[in-house]
């Protein structure tokens, strides 16, 4: 058992790709298990940021939604490939977070959260009041994509299993990138940053520079969740952008384990497998889950996966 | 601009100075706790929201206004108490990030539990009976209830100034932020001060929520966008200080109703844009100190 989480952890992105790729049928509908790969991969962006960095922004619903509203207009305004739209997504996203990044890093600790959050609250009110381009309170509708070719091969994206395999694409990539970063030597010095920011500055690491850095990668792949997640609910509500929006990351990330690759994936997994099971008891989601997440931050701060790992005793700090 | 008259301006005036007043009962909640306990209470908005609950059904339930403004804030206050005590204290020593985290999974559950109490619709907010109409204020008719909000406000203040600068709770409050290790030798229960302080903070966050309640609509998601506007509130105060605390909410409320007068579109981002550019000129907020926002 040991060895099997050791291995898994050794080979993280080879090891989510192939659970990935037979999740869908362990899952009760296709529907669920393509949200649960968009918000893993909004919650492994953020955690890119919290887990690794320490830095908890309360802003990242902002990124989302960027990263939706672009696609989306990109698609029903200017009637642009969808490929296209999603790099216009990202980019915008990306955008945003150097921006909000800049402004951000100036502060610290507690501080940082309540400045991203009020920061995210202007995302919200610009995209809200642009109503001709947003749709403002109705959100953005008719982001439609039926079919497309790759390659010459005709796709049909409406079938729910052909759009998660494609949607998975991306996070396969994402993951990617996400783990080839944290391995790098910017990894490195994002976890001494996390650890103690006075020492990683007096080693003579640009402490500022990488923060701001890894705000923007962290806020580019929140952007392509958000992008995904327009072409696969074909509309984009303006509760995206809502700071509540960017505390389920924080939940996801929370419950599943920060700091670890997988974790805010497998939180993602259980919050809203849940809230597909709870909600056909109850209408009090929100509650059950702020319960919940209230349990987990009292008694296992380090979330299933985490503890899973923990009582491993696997560091996966290192690789 | 035609009808931009001087008695307008005043008018737009006095109104941010009454949405002011709310935002500076937040602010100066948000910053007794904080400068206190360390603690950034996620919930603040949520109890805002439970106050302005309590307060119109108290109101509707017993038609006396002043017997609903002090049970309100006392009720508010003792689920801060609980709070603390069960919830937030555990977590001391484990790190600045899970109080706030717990307080925020926490305003989920007063969300939805003023939802299952009151209904999702919400209440319709009343207005006291002695204060209903509008009264000359020499440059024209001024709601009433806005100018009892803006006198109310500014005696809760001072009784707060009073408490901290004037009597001994507040050297022992005082003394506590500067540092709890001398103070716990001294033999003051640190860990009852805590609590109290935390209550407090709630209590004024009802009080504000019941003082509100007139003006907004009362509905259990009234408190999200609240907090955030507390927030910017902080951010351009500075943390930790009273007096930007007060300063700053008023500044942010007649900055709101300024550009609500010339840009009505733009009311809402205004007060955001004025935090980032506080941020950028000086980060540590009006009267905060440098370095003290780490």
């Amino acid at each position: 058992m040991n060895s099997f989480f050791q291995l898994i952890t050794q080979h993280r992105v080879l090891a989510s790709t192939l659970f990935l790729a037979v999740f869908p049928f362990i899952m009760p509908y296709e529907a669920l298990a393509v949200n649960i790969l968009i918000f893993g991969l909004f919650a492994m962006g953020f955690n890119l940021l919290f887990g690794y960095m320490g830095l908890l922004s309360f802003g990242h619903a902002a990124f989302l939604g960027i990263g939706s509203y672009l696609t989306g207009i990109s698609i029903v305004h200017y009637e642009l490939g969808w490929g296209t739209a999603i790099i216009v997504g990202v980019i915008g996203a990306a955008v945003g977070g150097l921006i909000m990044g800049f402004l951000a890093i100036r502060t610290r600790g507690i501080y940082f959260s309540m400045v991203t959050l009020a920061l995210g609250q202007i995302v919200y009110y610009i995209f809200y009041k642009a109503e001709s381009l947003t749709g403002g309170e109705n959100g953005l509708r008719g982001v439609r994509v039926d079919s497309f070719n790759i390659f010459g091969i005709p796709v049909d994206f409406l079938n729910p299993l052909i759009k998660y395999y494609i949607i998975l694409f991306f996070v396969v990539i994402a993951m990617w990138l996400i783990s080839r970063i944290l391995n790098s030597p910017l990894g490195a010095v994002m976890e001494a940053i996390r650890e103690n920011e006075k020492r990683a500055a007096a080693c003579g690491f640009d402490v500022a520079k990488t923060k701001l850095l890894v705000f923007i990668l962290s806020a580019a792949i929140c952007g392509l969740a958000g992008s995904l997640r327009a072409l696969h609910l074909s509309i984009v509500p303006i509760d995206s952008l809502n700071y509540l929006q960017s505390g389920q990351a924080v939940m996801m990330s929370i419950l599943g384990g920060m700091g670890t690759f997988f974790g805010p994936f497998v939180g993602a997994a259980v919050m809203l497998y849940l809230e597909d099971v709870v909600t056909t008891f109850t209408k009090y989601w929100m509650a059950v889950i702020g319960l919940i997440f209230m349990f987990f931050v009292l008694f296992f701060p380090k979330g299933i996966w985490g503890t899973i790992l923990s009582k491993l005793q696997i560091h996966q700090d290192s690789k | 601009m035609t009808g931009l008259t001087f008695e307008l301006l005043c008018m737009q005036l006095l109104t941010g100075i009454a949405l002011g007043s709310i935002y500076a009962l937040l602010a100066l909640g948000l910053c007794l706790i904080f400068g206190m306990l360390n603690v950034v209470n996620f919930a603040h908005g949520a109890f805002f929201m439970v106050g302005a609950f309590l307060g119109v059904y108290f109101l509707g339930v017993t038609g006396n206004f002043w017997f609903s403004l002090v049970l309100t804030p006392l009720l508010t206050g003792c689920l801060g108490l609980v709070t603390e005590r069960f919830l937030v204290r555990p977590l001391y020593g484990r790190g600045l990030d899970y109080p706030l985290l717990l307080t925020f999974g926490l305003s989920y559950v007063l969300i939805e539990l003023m939802r299952i109490t009151f209904g999702i619709e919400g209440l319709p907010s009343i207005t006291p009976d002695g204060l209903k109409g509008t009264v000359n204020v020499g440059i024209g008719y001024f709601p009433k209830y806005r100018l009892f909000l803006i006198a109310a406000t500014a005696l809760i203040v001072l009784g707060i100034w009073f408490l901290i600068q004037k009597t001994r709770y507040g050297l022992i409050i005082k003394a506590g932020a500067v540092d709890q290790e001398i103070v716990k030798v001294l033999g003051v229960d640190i860990a009852k001060v805590w609590l109290l302080v935390f209550g407090l903070g709630c209590a004024i966050a009802g009080l504000s929520g019941i003082l509100a309640s007139p003006t907004r609509s009362v509905n259990p998601e009234m408190g999200v966008p609240i907090l955030a506007e507390s927030f910017v509130v902080t951010v351009v105060g500075g943390m930790g200080s009273p007096v930007g605390a007060v300063v700053a909410g008023l500044l942010v409320g007649i900055v709101y109703s300024m550009t609500s007068l010339f840009y009505p579109d733009l009311a809402e981002l205004s007060i955001f844009v004025l935090m980032a550019v506080v941020l950028l000129i000086r980060p540590q907020g009006l009267f905060g100190k440098a370095g003290a926002m780490g």
